[in-house]
């Protein structure tokens, strides 16, 4: 099997057209992404994958030990896109993944043209004066939150075991949706909400578009502010909305602002040369 | 049965229905702002009834660590599907307690163009959530326990697995042991080099029925009565049958096999002596490859008060000696034994060095079970020098 395929890879739009790539963040799979990322198969090639561990991808491309850190997940991005023959994309991160794909930028510049950064966090945990939002112990008090909810991801192995013809696959997989293995969806929080990305962003040398939703429990305004004042050529935007996912309480505004950022010419940004 | 013929529960019906039920019932807006909660839901958070309606969002109400799960899993997943059961939560209370709750939540389309709105209810799970967290305490003691077994079974282990042999002047000695499967049962097959006099070695080689501990502690009792009867007792014939009454007087169910070979090196180089209970005899290799068996059978150690052991003597020559435990002969593929013809022939296709047929024996009986040993494996293997 193709990493693509393995990653659950949707390619979709119009075929000689930038490619958007949209990667989800902690939790869900690449259906959170349903109510923005088809407006944009007019007149762009839509990319859609499931990070490794999440969603529809397969079992085999999670690593415990490769994906005790952000730099595995950016390396599978990187070999995905160079597997698709994409590069100047607009990449498009949301949550944790907004690091990811910043990360993806810093490695490899010629595969990004663009990125958006929906919802980011560069460090979750406070780190005074910086503010995160969490201490230690609440992300204590997520993992054991998490372990008591297992959220059926036994789904898909009762679809595997009733085989690919069964007529409940198709059910079973739209229950597939946020449901992750516990002990991968816990090593993921881990990686997420302990991880601190700050000293990244003043490598990212592409024009960045920073969306952050006006009330965020996850990713507060000032986490936005942060990552917009470390990245150098970028543009902060508040989306009005209450939520971690714009894609789901916002579609429309979150399109809109993708659009309106995608419309901008693109100057060379001062540091891409180094 | 219909309301109307219990009227005195004509009553229950619409916003009391809601409000006196046993549950935490909750009506928020698809933001999570609560609309309107019910008298259990206050009770359950410890608030007002003008604290909470149009006061104070879901997450608000939720310990930080939830406010994550909820803003990563469960409002997606409502939003996806519309509904959600049996979410383990924690509300927060007023007084900073928590109350553990299950919590189910559909979405519910607005009519005529109005907004979505989320129901929810709570079932406090207090009694529950403590059996829970006891049997989980008790699930990772149960694991931790097993994992220490496992850790002190190793340690064992490697307290019984025989050291490499020592140096012994004019002779080339090479042996090996492999435990059975993952190593992490302690087994009973052990080997034994020891010296008497100057030029004076006695070599045992044995295996004690079963497995694990018991079988461990009962092979080092034959170690050890070996060693002690060998320095009073010459001939292995002998030895064997003083063993024989000590492993039957001995507090067990155990039998054990055992090669006894006692070499004496004289002026024309070394002899060998060589007793056998209930243990397949030595191979004797010559320089040409020619394997033959050497070896009276006797009676297995602790089975009978009658046994019968004799010793036989020959010199040891440019010939090899292997003794070997039924780990070897008995190993198994496809449910067939590799058995003595496969070890006659495999000895003879060997290098003439004791290193190169005890090596090549296990690893080939290894390899014959594709690597997962159903039993434990000892092998002996000794050359004159000169």
């Amino acid at each position: 099997m193709t990493l693509a395929e393995r990653l659950n890879t949707r390619v979709q739009g119009h075929a000689d057209s930038q490619a958007i790539v949209f990667v989800h963040g902690f939790g869900c799979g690449q259906e959170i992404w349903r109510h923005v990322a088809p407006s944009f198969e007019a007149d762009h090639r839509v990319v859609l994958m499931d990070l490794p561990g999440s969603g529809g991808a397969d079992p085999s491309t999670y690593d415990p030990a490769r994906h005790a850190s952000l730099v595995g997940y950016r390396d599978d991005l990187i070999a995905l896109l160079d597997e698709l023959d994409l590069s100047s994309t607009l990449l498009v991160g949301h949550s944790v993944s907004a690091m990811i794909v910043a990360l993806v930028q810093i490695e490899r510049p010629d595969l990004v043209d663009k990125l958006v950064l929906a919802a980011p966090s560069p460090r979750y945990l406070d780190d005074a004066p910086y503010v995160g939002g969490f201490s230690e112990t609440d992300i204590d008090d997520l993992l054991a939150l998490m372990s008591r909810n297992h959220l059926g991801w036994q789904d898909p192995l009762a679809a595997m075991v009733a085989g690919p013809d069964s007529p409940s696959i198709k059910g079973e997989l739209i229950e597939l949706f946020c449901r992750t293995r516990p002990e991968i969806a816990a090593q993921f929080a881990a990686v997420t909400f302990r991880g601190d990305n700050r000293a990244d962003l003043v490598e990212v040398t592409a024009p960045t578009l920073v969306l952050q939703c006006r009330a965020d429990v996850v990713a507060p305004l000032t986490a936005g502010r942060y990552v917009a004042d470390s990245i150098p050529d970028s543009e902060f935007r508040i989306i009005e909305t209450r939520g971690h996912c714009p894609q789901l309480s916002a579609p429309a505004e979150m399109t809109a602002a993708i659009r309106d950022f995608l419309a901008h010419p693109t100057y060379p940004s001062p540091l891409a040369s180094r | 049965m219909s309301a109307d013929r219990h009227p005195e529960y004509s009553g229950a019906q619409g916003e009391d229905l809601l409000d006196l039920a046993p549950c935490g019932y909750v009506v928020m807006d698809g933001a999570g702002w609560i609309l309107t909660a019910n008298r259990e839901f206050l009770r359950m958070v410890g608030l007002g009834p003008g604290d909470v309606a149009g006061q104070r969002s879901f997450a608000s109400l939720l310990p930080v660590g939830a406010r994550i799960f909820l803003e990563t899993h469960l409002w997606p997943m409502l939003e996806h599907d519309e509904v959600v059961r049996e979410i383990a939560l924690d509300l927060l209370r007023a007084d900073g307690s928590k109350l553990p709750v299950l919590f189910n939540a559909v979405v519910v389309s607005g009519r005529d163009g109005s907004p979505a709105s989320i129901r929810a209810v709570f079932m406090e799970t207090t009694e529950r959530h403590r059996y829970e967290r006891d049997l989980l305490a008790v699930t990772t003691a149960a694991e931790a326990a097993r994992v220490e077994a496992i850790r002190l079974s190793q340690i064992l282990q490697q307290t019984f697995v025989p050291p490499p042999p020592p140096v012994i002047a004019n002779l080339r000695v090479a042996a090996t042991y492999r435990p059975a499967g993952d190593g992490t049962v302690v087994g009973g097959d052990f080997y034994d080099f020891f010296q008497l006099d100057t030029g004076n070695w006695m070599i045992a080689l044995g295996d004690v029925s079963g497995k694990g501990v018991e079988a461990a502690a009962v092979t080092s009792f034959v170690r050890y009565t070996v060693r002690a009867l060998s320095i009073e007792h010459p001939d292995p014939a002998q030895i064997l049958t003083l063993l024989n009454r000590a492993l039957l007087d001995h507090d067990t169910d155990r039998y054990c096999t055992l090669a006894l070979a006692n070499l004496r090196r004289g002026p024309y180089g070394w002899d060998i002596r060589l007793s056998l209970a209930g243990h397949p005899p030595a191979l004797i290799r010559r320089p040409g490859g020619e394997v033959t068996e050497f070896g009276v059978f006797g009676t297995a150690i602790g089975l009978r008060n009658d046994p019968l052991f004799h010793t036989v003597r020959r010199s040891l020559g440019s010939d090899t000696v292997t003794l070997y435990t039924d780990g070897v002969t008995d190993a198994r593929h496809d449910g067939e034994f590799f058995g003595e013809q496969r070890l006659l022939d495999l000895v003879g296709s060997l290098q003439h060095d004791p290193t190169s047929i005890t090596d090549g024996i296990a690893s080939t009986v290894l390899d014959y079970q594709r690597g997962n040993a159903s039993d434990d494996i000892a092998v002996a293997t000794f050359q004159a020098t000169d």
